[in-house]
């Protein structure tokens, strides 16, 4: 995201492209290793009463680094009936989603990978890519526990594909820009009744669709209330049990991964993005301390994700695509014609 | 869907117990302290201490032992070896009979069978052996876990002091030699 | 050994055979999924061989045997103290339950009557166990349904339970304790005022579990409805415990015959739910625990002074003659039959472990359910692999 700061640098086509993949891989790969130090292992230990890794470096910050040093000396063990050009493809194909999805993100007024008016639309037609992964995941493995949890994990995306794009709707038509930087712009410069002190972050009108959003996340994440696919008790690991090593790992990073990115999505979406009241949108220094409003609003989001998934158990698959078609779909359904309501007449 | 609340109350439950771990001394105090919030024991570093009656580990008073293999038949898995032989010992007061004394040449107990039942410690007449909360003694090498005899009277170091019993109690309590 | 002949025999096998060739040959329909020996969720080694249409259970049987010991053979050379020993591991969780009905028949067959204390401390360690394996059941049907939170908690309040077992026996898991005629030792000074405060915990744990799980709606979402036992179809299987009292049936060996413990000098209730489904089996169990709590505490303010081992030999040889002591046990109703022929060792024990009869009735119960529900249904009829192969 700095890249655009350099660009007066240097307007070269190829360093520029540099600078940009390069902060993606940044973004994503940073932002998911903290994640998981901080979320994974350090908070969901204290909410289980203990205290997770302490022995890797100080109160255990280092142990995402000898956790990726174990997986890498690990044997990469190929079952002998599975296919073995979609079983080894599997982990990439999610993981580039999870890198596509990261282009649309706005980090500052200037910071910014792509500007692009297709925004949220775009993001929200790439996420549906690592369905593809899992089910090769799935399939690839030769393995009975594997092709169930591919399958169940196949029906259930694509189930609450649509409430997470519902629900981005009304926001759309709040905004009337799908361009994610517009969408920031329209929450900085926006007011509540007449008060711009804190601008008009969308979760105060749209609070059904942020609760929409939040739910369709956690499924899309297969995160706990909603994963089946990995019901850990059941299927060991669902679509990831033939993997091991680099691949598994690959797999992990692309969860957290995905569980920042789309947290930072729901950030710009409802929570203002990368401004702050107070301080104007325009101004410079918003590219330096944009990102990081951003990471901090991306932790908030996402402890409240992992809170979720480590507080409740899981729903049956009859269950899960009963909640999505028969209730979320129509409350965001609802939410547009209010929205739309308001917006025309109000 | 039903009442939601439910729900909520549960992640009450799990987001009382975060702020309970990161802060143990509650709202006076909000300085984040998880090592102490927590409620397990960071086991290299700190140790808990079993109880009084905590069967660690078996250790022999080597006075005592007459050789009446009343353990070494009592045990449920046959660890324990016994070799003695017999030795005349000086009269109790002059002009009396010579005594016969056993001597031990080899107690063994192999705790790599041993089921840390008890049998033995209880049978035993003569109040040789005793329980020793010590639990640290494990070896690479299995065969080192065969303690002999000066081994196990080395543990009797260890070997905590009777308790009193609770009121009530028509126990007598017993006493622990002196090494 | 039978009086068929062998022809007749060969002529039985090979029809088996053929029909299993047949079936084979003609299984076009389902998918063999082999739930175990290694796996998360069976509560031990158990393997249950589903065949799956879709995600739907034709027909489940369950294998059992993976971890059979061979202690009813074991019994017959080991003598009476060294039983007591081996049979703590039957069920490891409550493991002093397990010694109970086995010295109660013994001393049924001595004509010996431990004193009193022995009795009212006896009931306390039986309750304690009661309380630290049905704790760990709590916690762990959270997570046979998906919340992994709620079984950190079960550990880290079992632990008090134990550091008590252990104040008292030495031991954690295997107390080795009783003894015939009483118990081996008596409790430390300040033991008492201690269990107090553990009870109030596991009661502070059993309102924490209350809201977290029970009142969770996606709780009840997976288990209201699923996996119902009629009260006489569960009767007629042999469910025993929690499992049968779930289904509204009122039975409870500690009640109807307590037998050497102090049940009659407490004032308690038996819980029962009208439906029989995996939430009624929590939920039971839930109040068991609360239960066995009060229980606790109303023992502890009443021990009676005295001594706490009767006159027995030193040496024990149980007389001549056949006895069989059933308690109600943390999983189900345990029961030993104890046959003596007058030696040191008993000629024969037969064990009615709970888990294995509670296990029967998951082949009719299995079918028809979708593959997410064999676990909650196998978590909530709650087993433990010692209990059932023994």
């Amino acid at each position: 995201m700095i890249a655009s700061l350099l660009a007066s640098w240097n307007d070269d086509y190829w360093v520029q492209t540099l600078l940009r993949v390069g902060a993606g891989l940044v973004a994503v790969i940073l932002v998911a290793g903290t994640l998981v130090m901080l979320h994974l292992f350090k908070m969901v230990s204290f909410m289980q009463s203990r205290l997770g890794p302490m022995e890797a470096g100080p109160f255990g910050s280092l142990q995402l680094l000898a956790e990726v040093g174990k997986h890498l000396q690990k044997e990469d063990i190929l079952p002998t009936k599975a296919d073995k050009f979609v079983f080894s493809a599997a982990p990439f194909v999610v993981l580039s989603s999870t890198f596509l999805l990261v282009v649309v993100l706005p980090g500052g007024p200037d910071a910014w990978f792509i500007q692009n008016d297709l925004g949220i639309y775009l993001a929200m037609a790439v996420s549906s890519v690592s369905v593809i992964g899992i089910l090769m995941a799935g399939w690839g493995s030769a393995n009975k526990y594997s092709l169930l949890g591919g399958l169940r994990a196949t029906g259930q995306l694509i189930a609450y594909e649509l409430p997470l794009i519902l629900a981005v709707v009304g926001v759309v038509i709040q905004a009337g820009t799908m361009n994610l930087q517009g969408i920031v712009f329209a929450q900085a410069d926006g007011e509540i009744f007449g008060w711009g002190g804190i601008g008009n972050p969308y979760i105060l009108t749209q609070f059904v669709a942020f609760f929409i959003f939040m739910i369709a996340m956690q499924a899309e994440l297969t995160q706990a209330p909603f994963d089946m696919p990995i019901a850990e008790s059941e299927l060991v690991s669902g679509y990831m049990t033939e993997y091991s090593g680099m691949r598994f790992l690959l797999f992990f990073i692309a969860e957290f991964a995905t569980a920042g990115v789309f947290s930072a999505i729901a950030a710009v979406l409802f929570l203002g993005g990368w401004s702050v009241p107070g301080i104007d949108p325009t101004d410079n220094i918003m590219n330096v301390l944009g990102p990081l409003v951003m990471f901090l609003k991306v932790i908030v989001l996402t402890f409240i994700v992992f809170w979720v998934r480590f507080t409740f158990p899981r729903f049956r698959e009859d269950q899960l695509q009963r909640l999505a078609w028969k209730f979320l779909i129509p409350l965001s359904l609802a939410n547009i014609v209010v929205t739309a309501i308001f917006k025309v007449w109000i | 869907m039903g009442l939601v609340p439910g729900l909520i109350k549960g992640l009450g439950v799990t987001g009382g117990t975060i702020l309970r771990t990161v802060f143990p001394d509650g709202i006076k105090k909000p300085i984040p302290n998880p090592v102490k919030g927590a409620e397990t024991v960071q086991y290299p570093h700190e140790k808990e201490e079993p109880t009084a009656r905590a069967r660690g580990v078996i250790a022999l008073h080597e006075e005592n032992c007459t050789s009446c293999m009343l353990c070494a038949r009592e045990c449920p898995d046959w660890c324990i070896y016994i070799e003695g032989h017999k030795e005349k010992a000086p009269p109790r007061r002059a002009g009396g009979k010579t005594r016969q004394k056993n001597i031990l040449d080899r107690f063994d107990i192999d705790f790599a069978l041993c089921m840390f039942c008890g049998i033995c410690v209880e049978v035993c007449p003569f109040e040789a052996l005793f329980w020793s909360p010590e639990y640290e003694f494990s070896e690479p090498r299995i065969a080192d876990l065969l303690h002999d005899k000066s081994r196990l009277s080395e543990w009797m170091e260890t070997v905590p002091d009777f308790e009193d019993y609770e009121a009530g109690s028509e126990a007598k309590k017993l006493k622990v030699p002196p090494t | 050994m039978t009086d068929i002949s062998d022809r007749q025999q060969l002529s039985y096998i090979a029809a088996q055979a053929a029909d299993a060739r047949v079936n084979l040959e003609l299984e076009t329909e389902g998918m063999t999924l082999n739930i175990g020996p290694q796996h998360p969720a069976t509560h031990g080694t158990l393997r249950i061989v589903a065949k799956l249409d879709g995600e739907q259970v034709i027909a489940a049987d369950p294998v059992m045997g993976y971890m059979h010991r061979g202690y009813e053979k074991l019994t017959e050379v080991r003598t009476y103290p060294q039983v007591t020993t081996l049979i703590n591991r039957i069920d490891w969780l409550g493991s002093f339950a397990n010694e109970v009905p086995f010295i109660l028949a013994a001393e049924q067959l001595m004509e010996v009557e431990a004193p009193p204390r022995a009795q009212s401390i006896r009931t306390i360690l039986f309750e304690m166990s009661r309380i630290a394996n049905v704790v760990l059941f709590l916690g762990d049907m959270a997570v046979q349904v998906g919340a992994v939170t709620p079984v950190f908690f079960a550990f880290r309040d079992r632990e008090h339970i134990l550091n008590q077992i252990e104040a008292v026996t030495g031991g954690r898991f295997h107390p080795n304790f009783d003894r015939i005629g009483g118990l081996k030792d008596d409790l430390p000074a300040g033991w008492i005022s201690e269990t107090k405060q553990v009870m109030k915990k596991m009661r502070a744990f059993c309102d924490e579990i209350e809201t977290l799980v029970l009142g969770n709606e996606i709780f009840q979402a997976r288990t209201r409805g699923i996996g119902v036992i009629p009260a006489d179809i569960g009767l007629q299987y042999g469910l025993s415990g929690a499992n049968i009292r779930a289904s509204g049936v009122d039975w409870d060996v500690r009640r109807d015959n307590p037998c050497g413990l102090a049940y009659d000098q407490v004032d308690w209730k038996v819980w029962t739910h009208p439906d029989g489904d995996s939430f009624s089996r929590f939920w039971v169990r839930l109040q068991e625990t609360r239960e066995a709590t009060k229980i606790v505490d109303q023992l502890l303010d009443t021990i009676p002074a005295g001594p706490v081992m009767a006159k027995v030999p030193r040496i024990i040889k149980v007389p001549a003659g056949e006895a069989y002591v059933e308690t109600e046990n943390p999983l189900g109703v345990m029961g030993y039959y104890v046959v003596s022929k007058g030696d040191l060792v008993p000629y024969r024990v037969k064990i009615r472990s709970a888990s294995f009869n509670n296990m029967s009735i998951s082949p009719w119960l299995l079918k028809g359910v979708y593959v997410p529900d064999i676990i909650t249904i196998l978590a909530s009829l709650y087993f433990i692999l010692g209990d059932i192969d023994r």
